[in-house]
């Protein structure tokens, strides 16, 4: 090859890598700044008083920051959600690989993934004029605008990112272990639940990681149903106040580097900090699995 | 367990037949584990048990099989009708609110009346904006870890960043983009902080998506390719990209509907509630339609009165960004389906 062509081949890969290097660099710099603007709330508050702290009162003389309800709201509102969301979107995805014709598939599939796609604020508005009023009569609450709600849309909003990756790692079983297991004599539900869903386990935890990361993060469906009240929830109809929506709330109204503003920071470095706890498990799970080679 | 604990089942199935079936589930299905794996135990029972025997039994996994993909399809159904629900819902409280002034015109009297006209036009230069951006980042980062990288430490860690990227909360992007884009670089809160924020946001669905693509290429096209003597940047630009380019249409697709629909993170970044000036440059805020349902939905002006303004906005970015993923969907199906011939 000629030198000049050559040097031009290197200069490409060059070029292509530092583009590449954008998302790390990106990733990066979203933690450096989080860091830099959220880190120095820490010299007037300690760590251990903002995430154990009960009150919320940013704009008080003096002020007070407290994050262990929001911590609490957050974790209640992915659990409740997960509970919902985990079941029906892994039966969903065995359904898809398992049960449904070709035909069928082909058309569902593609349904399940929109549901994906439907913006949060949208369906966080759906839950506040369709869903909160109605279970506001069904159970007779105070406001409709609770816990309770707020997982229900999340649940709605999560099954798809769960379904779509427990699909992947259901289809990704090979076809000669189910043949296998039919060819002893197994009935399909047998080799489902026997054969199919152990080889697939890996991945199905993959995507409840995932699933609940989308929980845990999401903020339009929190911010417009959760009610909004910075308690303890006693129970899941009480109305709470989870970390993503205290800081879309506040965020506008916050001056410029003072107190509160860097309070909020924190509370999205926490909140950053979850997300990506989650997703390096997830990744730590499917990856675990793919180098053991069974 | 012997066979002959189990309940007998008349021939014909009666009324009560699927719930006894159901009350002896946990014992048939020891006794079917006994069948399969435990060929000695199998032999026996079919030694010792009649031929009715073995008809029961087969009909408890049958039964059992047939309750399981019931329970299955339900859950199928479910997701699948929510979401035909939340269009069905949008689509008969906001089709009245829908008009040509509503589309064309601006909102009127503190947001009470009038159009959306702005929030369309906002949410459009948002969404391609961002796109023009994470395109070009996008598929030329996959390019590298497909066509190039392989599996080399470097590739491994971008891989990690990508995931990482992709599960980073909105909200979190926002924050970033006002410390950074709207503070740090200057350009306020305007378009030009919007669609980069979303860009950043967009960067690892185009990845992904062109990496799928890029991988469905066959290696034969870049072999036959090379040995013509084509270099690798030539083969890639001739050969490989124009094979995957239906592919990495469907990931823009996908990112601009990504971000037509995302609202906490241009919050603080691009979006407006209401902005008299035209869009005019770079740094002119702008009104999004997701913005504009939020707002007006918790704290617009008499929030009752303009309900139906709000159902109007939903359903058209509801159609605005499942219209963008039904055209995904059907470009990548046609693909799958020319694949297969």
């Amino acid at each position: 090859m000629p030198v000049a062509s050559l040097r031009r081949e290197t200069a490409v890969r060059r070029i292509l890598a530092v583009i590449a290097g954008c998302s790390l660099l990106f990733l990066g710099m979203i933690m450096l700044f989080l860091f830099i603007e959220g880190l120095p709330l820490f010299s007037t508050v300690s760590v251990s008083d903002f995430l154990s702290g009960m009150f919320w009162y940013p704009t008080s003389e003096p002020p007070e920051f407290g994050i262990f309800p929001m911590l609490v709201a957050s974790c209640a509102v992915t659990l409740t959600a997960s509970a919902f969301a985990i079941p029906l979107g892994v039966m969903t995805a065995v359904w898809l690989t398992e049960v449904a014709r070709p035909g069928v598939r082909r058309i569902c599939k593609p349904l399940i993934e929109m549901t994906a796609a439907l913006p949060s604020v949208v369906i966080g508005f759906f839950g506040m004029v369709v869903a909160a009023p109605l279970l506001q009569d069904l159970f007779d609450l105070d406001s409709g605008l609770n816990l309770f709600t707020a997982s229900l849309m999340l649940a709605f909003m999560s099954v798809p990112t769960i379904c779509s990756v427990a699909e992947d790692a259901l289809f990704a079983v090979p076809a000669s272990l189910r043949a296998a297991s039919l060819a002893l004599g197994a009935t399909r539900r047998e080799t489902t639940v026997r054969v199919v869903i152990p080889a697939a386990f890996s991945g199905i935890g993959t995507a409840c990681m995932l699933g609940m990361s989308r929980s845990i993060g999401e903020t339009m469906v929190v911010l417009m149903t959760a009610g909004g009240a910075g308690i303890l929830p006693g129970s899941l109809f009480d109305p709470v106040r989870p970390i993503p929506s205290v800081i879309a709330a506040e965020t506008a109204e916050a001056s410029f580097r003072g107190e509160h503003y860097r309070a909020l920071f924190a509370v999205g470095i926490v909140l950053f900090l979850f997300t990506l706890a989650f997703n390096l498990a997830a990744r730590h799970i499917s990856e675990k699995n793919s180098a053991g080679g069974r | 367990m012997s066979a002959q604990s189990f309940p007998r089942f008349p021939a014909t199935p009666h009324p009560g037949y699927v719930a006894s079936a159901a009350a002896a589930g946990t014992r048939a299905g020891l006794a079917s584990q006994n069948t399969l794996y435990d060929g000695t135990t199998s032999r026996r029972e079919t030694e010792a048990g009649t031929g009715a025997h073995l008809m029961d039994r087969m009909q408890i996994r049958r039964i059992r099989e047939y309750l399981l993909f019931t329970l299955l399809r339900l859950a199928a159904f479910v997701n699948i009708f929510a979401l035909f629900g939340v269009c069905a819902f949008l689509l008969w409280n906001g089709l009245s609110a829908l008009s040509w002034e509503f589309l064309t015109e601006a909102p009127r009297n503190s947001m009470t009346e009038g159009g959306i006209f702005p929030c369309i036009v906002g949410t459009a230069l948002l969404a391609l904006g961002s796109l023009g951006v994470s395109l070009p980042l996008g598929v030329a980062s996959a390019v590298y870890l497909h066509e190039y990288a392989g599996a080399s430490r470097f590739a491994r860690s971008i891989r990690l960043g990508v995931n990482n990227l992709a599960g980073v909360p909105s909200i979190v992007f926002g924050l970033f983009g006002m410390s950074f884009f709207v503070i740090a670089c200057g350009f306020g809160i305007s378009l030009l902080s919007g669609l980069l924020t979303l860009a950043v946001l967009t960067l690892p669905v185009i990845i992904g998506t062109t990496e799928e693509a890029l991988r469905q290429v066959p290696v034969t096209l870049r072999e036959a390719s090379l040995a013509l003597g084509a270099t690798q940047s030539r083969t890639i630009v001739r050969v490989v990209l124009p094979a995957a380019l239906p592919g990495i249409l469907t990931g823009g697709i996908l990112g601009l509907a990504r971000a037509a629909g995302e609202t906490a993170a241009i919050m603080f970044t691009g979006a407006v509630f209401f902005s008299r000036k035209e869009v005019d440059s770079l740094f002119s805020p702008v009104m999004a339609l997701s913005n504009h349902i939020y707002v007006l939905a918790t704290s617009g002006t008499d929030i009752d009165k303009t309900r139906p303004l709000q159902y109007g906005t939903a359903l058209v970015l509801v159609l605005l960004v499942l219209g963008m993923n039904l055209v995904a969907v059907i470009l990548r199906d046609r693909l799958q389906q020319r694949r297969r011939r």
